[in-house]
């Protein structure tokens, strides 16, 4: 666990590369860096690939016998797919504008986690297989040969990397390493090298609806104890409906959200708003999950598990879907869903029921971030809200990558934090916006064996965090992410321990004035609202 | 070592017309079959690669969007960094090529003692590049003066601006000045900087040997060894008239400066000089960010295995009739 890393151990970092080339240092798998493998039963359960059971640490991986083949041809077939990967294979010039830029160097040191090096994983193999200059000159021109070491070395650093395209935003041509990595993976996938904490929970979604692998039965419960609190801490029962029929609108969020603290008090917060709007709404058991781990696997796993948001839509009749606050699931929606499962024509141009408001930026693939939906209604003047109620927070905000990079979904979420906290203060230029860092566990990371490097990756978030704490007593990081509402938790408690991650959407639940509620004495975790004194101003 | 390999290399290419002209008298060689030989090359080439970039589809629409999203009417949004329209990829691609607008954005981190992590802007990088690539285009486009008889007004007034310090007999030109300096930063940095160094190749070593020996061999010509200018004027006509004769006498240094041209030109297609084409092609910044606007289509978008809610009813329906939920089938 995060304990027993030293910290003091853990920011000695040597940035200088090892004397030796790159091609010629072996990857060493050191407990706390790379991730357990995929259990042979996921995968079997998934038709993937090469079931088994192996670890990292074994000499042999037992791949496939023909795996070169495998490799080579997988990349010619994504090679002719993807201009992306075509172009990213070919343009790079080596300027290493990106190499600092990546936090996992900037929290480790290792060459390999610089973006361009990472590329060059690849790249190489790439060169020596396809083309011409490659194949005579060899290492002399980049290239090298396939073996399992670069298998080797691709599973450790593919694994080492968030998707989280910070690096692409510096790159003068673009290049977007989730790109390769997301290749990498794919590869690797092939060959059956893949990693528990992915398959695991994309099993689980393929299965039960939701990567936690809850039953609707088990969902029931959860959503009960939830509706208790809420009712414990404000005076009202609301009931919410579950897989209704002729509701308006779907409403799909990552289980995590109701599966565990603190993404239960945003969940919480969206079933205090929707009550207070009266919205005609349902959820789901069957699309149970806003998340989709298949973005770490491979795009035809995305399309596998983001099929039930339309499909459930269409059969429940609503027009149009609401999406909760989360990262990667917005990368999903907002980039892949429309041209992978869409076009959903079955579905409503998205109109608020509230204010009337159109989504145009939503009228093809017909869902609304919960963001946007709130932040109208807030302009709309359609809520009251006692900001005050939030007094004793002293609020930050982290840019999730996803929504970050892959929307530019920046006013909205500090639209809505400046109307239910009075006291917001922002982390440094650099690391905010689409200068954002990752939270160190993103794209599957966020498993407990990979501690160490989720430490170190989270290093430069958690920095800026420590800044703002220290500067203006910042003891609140808010985001907009389900991933974040884990790993920064944990994150948190090793760097920067003063400060509690939550949802922005449980501040909104803490200032929302709700009709015939009783006196807020605590606020929506069951703690008093005011740290001296008990009672609240409202 | 890389480097060393680079560097002799190019001085080897540089050898090589030097003793082709001066024990051999080829010049029909290094003034006619090689220079052709060289822009047929650059030619099929840089075709060849930008049809097979084209060739594989763009299956979806990975904007990297580096500002404010176009979403509800009352939020300003950046049209440049996060573009939803053709005017504005036209505008950040512009900026993108013209500016290297990305580049510019580059910061240092350096992590101090605390731990405290901190981010300057360098523009180092970026200042090196820009002086680079358009010296690097002043001074071809100067060199439109071989090539046009006679001479367009615009040549003359971009010289006389290239050369508005006025300083020294011929007027000393900043572009020249700057390339050379900028060449030699791009080569320093990437032999200083530990983390450059060890991800270069010598594929970015020799191109900048190459253009610095390109430059090298021109400002000689011009400043202190004078070639027969009129002679060179005379070749390069012939050329690109495809009448092509070799005036007599124009001096072994031009040979080794067309050589070096050649060279370049020959190697552009086989390397990473392709990212001239390529940042065209880049899918995160030439497509804008109106994915829930306006459906991006996959052609290979083939269908998938998945669980239909039907087969999870079947899985489930005990279970959720146990808890009141609807259910299809009884």
């Amino acid at each position: 666990m995060a304990e027993e890393l030293k910290k003091d151990a853990l920011v000695q970092i040597d940035y200088k590369p090892p004397k030796k080339g790159w091609m010629d240092t072996p990857v060493e798998f050191r407990h706390g860096t790379y991730i357990y493998p995929a259990r042979a039963k996921n995968l079997k359960y998934l038709d993937l690939p090469n079931p088994r059971e192996w670890s990292p640490t074994d000499e042999d991986w037992k791949l496939p016998e023909n795996w070169k083949e495998i490799v080579i041809n997988g990349m010619k077939e994504r090679l002719d797919k993807y201009r992306s990967f075509k172009v990213y294979m070919d343009i790079c010039v080596r300027c290493g504008a990106c190499a600092d830029k990546c936090q996992f160097f900037i929290g480790g040191g290792d060459p390999k986690n610089m973006p361009v090096l990472r590329a060059e994983l690849i790249r190489s193999v790439y060169r020596g297989n396809f083309t011409a200059a490659g194949k005579i000159l060899g290492r002399v021109n980049g290239a090298r040969k396939l073996t399992t070491d670069v298998i080797k070395e691709w599973f450790y650093y593919f694994y080492q990397c968030t998707e989280c395209r910070r690096c692409s935003v510096f790159c003068p041509y673009g290049i977007d390493t989730a790109e390769i990595t997301m290749m990498g993976r794919e590869l690797l996938t092939l060959l059956g090298v893949n990693v528990n904490w992915v398959i695991e929970p994309v099993a689980n979604c393929y299965r039960t609806g939701n990567h936690l692998g809850i039953q609707p039965h088990a969902l029931m419960d959860m959503f009960e104890m939830m509706l208790d609190d809420i009712k414990d801490r404000t005076g009202i029962k609301i009931e919410p409906t579950f897989n209704r029929k002729g509701a308006e609108i779907l409403f799909i969020t990552p289980s995590a959200d109701y599966f565990a603290e603190p993404g239960m008090y945003t969940c919480m917060g969206y079933l205090m708003l929707f009550h207070e709007l009266g919205l005609d709404y349902t959820w789901s058991t069957y699309a149970s999950e806003g998340g989709n781990f298949g973005l770490f696997t491979s795009h035809e796993m995305i399309k596998r598990l983001n099929a039930k948001m339309y499909a459930e839509a269409k059969r429940l009749g609503v027009k149009w879907i609401l999406g909760g606050e989360c990262g990667h699931m917005w990368r999903v929606v907002h980039q892949y869903m429309g041209t992978l499962n869409g076009p959903a024509d079955f579905l409503e141009e998205p109109v608020s029921p509230i204010t009337g408001t159109k989504f145009e930026n939503a009228k093809s693939t017909k869902m609304v971030h919960i963001a946007e939906f709130t932040a109208d209604l807030i302009k709309n003047n359609k809520l009251r809200l006692d900001p005050g109620r939030n007094d004793k927070l002293r609020v930050t905000f982290h840019d999730s990558c996803n929504p970050a990079r892959a929307m530019g979904i920046f006013e909205e979420p500090r639209y809505i934090i400046k109307n239910v906290c009075n006291n917001f203060f922002e982390m440094p230029e650099n690391t905010t916006r689409e200068q954002t860092f990752c939270c160190g566990g993103g794209a599957g990371l966020g498993t407990d064996e990979m501690m160490e490097m989720r430490m170190r990756g989270g290093m430069p978030r958690a920095n800026a965090v420590q800044y703002v704490h220290d500067k203006h007593d910042v003891n609140r990081l808010t985001c907009m992410c389900a991933i974040d509402r884990a790993t920064l938790t944990t994150l948190m408690e090793y760097w920067v321990p003063d400060v509690k991650v939550t949802g922005i959407h449980e501040l909104v639940a803490n200032a929302l004035v709700m009709k015939g509620e009783k006196e807020r004495i605590v606020d929506i975790r069951g703690e008093p609202l005011k740290e001296e004194k008990g009672g609240d101003n409202v | 070592m890389k480097i060393l390999a680079a560097f002799i290399l190019v001085l080897v290419l540089a050898a090589i017309p030097y003793a082709g002209i001066q024990y051999a008298g080829m010049t029909t060689v290094f003034g006619i079959i090689i220079p052709y030989a060289a822009v047929i090359i650059f030619i099929v080439g840089v075709v060849y690669r930008i049809v097979k970039w084209a060739r594989s589809p763009v299956p979806f629409r990975i904007t990297t969007t580096c500002g404010q999203e176009k979403s509800l009417p009352w939020i300003k949004q950046n049209k440049l960094d996060n573009p939803s329209g053709t005017a504005g990829v036209v505008g950040r691609m512009a900026l993108e090529i013209l500016c290297f607008r990305s580049l510019f954005r580059n910061t240092r981190s350096e992590l101090r003692d605390g731990p405290r992590l901190s981010y300057g802007s360098t523009v180092w990088l970026w200042l090196a590049a820009i002086a680079f690539h358009w010296s690097f285009l002043v001074i071809l486009i100067r060199h439109f003066r071989l090539f046009s008889q006679p001479v367009p007004h615009f040549i003359n007034v971009l010289e006389n601006v290239d050369g508005f310090l006025q300083i020294g007999i011929p007027t000393l030109y900043i572009t020249d000045i700057l390339l050379l300096a900028a060449v030699l930063y791009l080569l320093l940095r990437r032999i200083a900087l530990p983390q450059i160094r060890y991800i270069s190749l010598i594929a970015d070593y020799f191109p900048l040997f190459v253009i610095f020996g390109i430059g090298l061999s021109g400002v000689l010509m011009r400043y202190f060894y004078r070639v027969n200018v009129i002679g060179v004027k005379e070749l390069v006509m012939g050329l690109i008239a495809f009448k092509p004769h070799v005036p007599p006498d124009i001096g072994t240094l031009f040979y080794i400066h067309l050589f070096l041209i050649a060279t370049l030109f020959a190697y552009f297609p086989f390397s990473k000089l392709m990212h001239m084409g390529g940042v065209f092609l880049s899918p995160t910044r030439n497509l804008a960010n109106n994915n829930r606007m306006v459906r991006h289509i996959n052609p290979w978008n083939y269908p998938v295995h998945v669980h239909t809610y039907a087969e999870y009813e079947d899985e489930f329906r005990d279970k959720m009739k146990s808890v009141g939920l609807p259910v299809e089938k009884e």
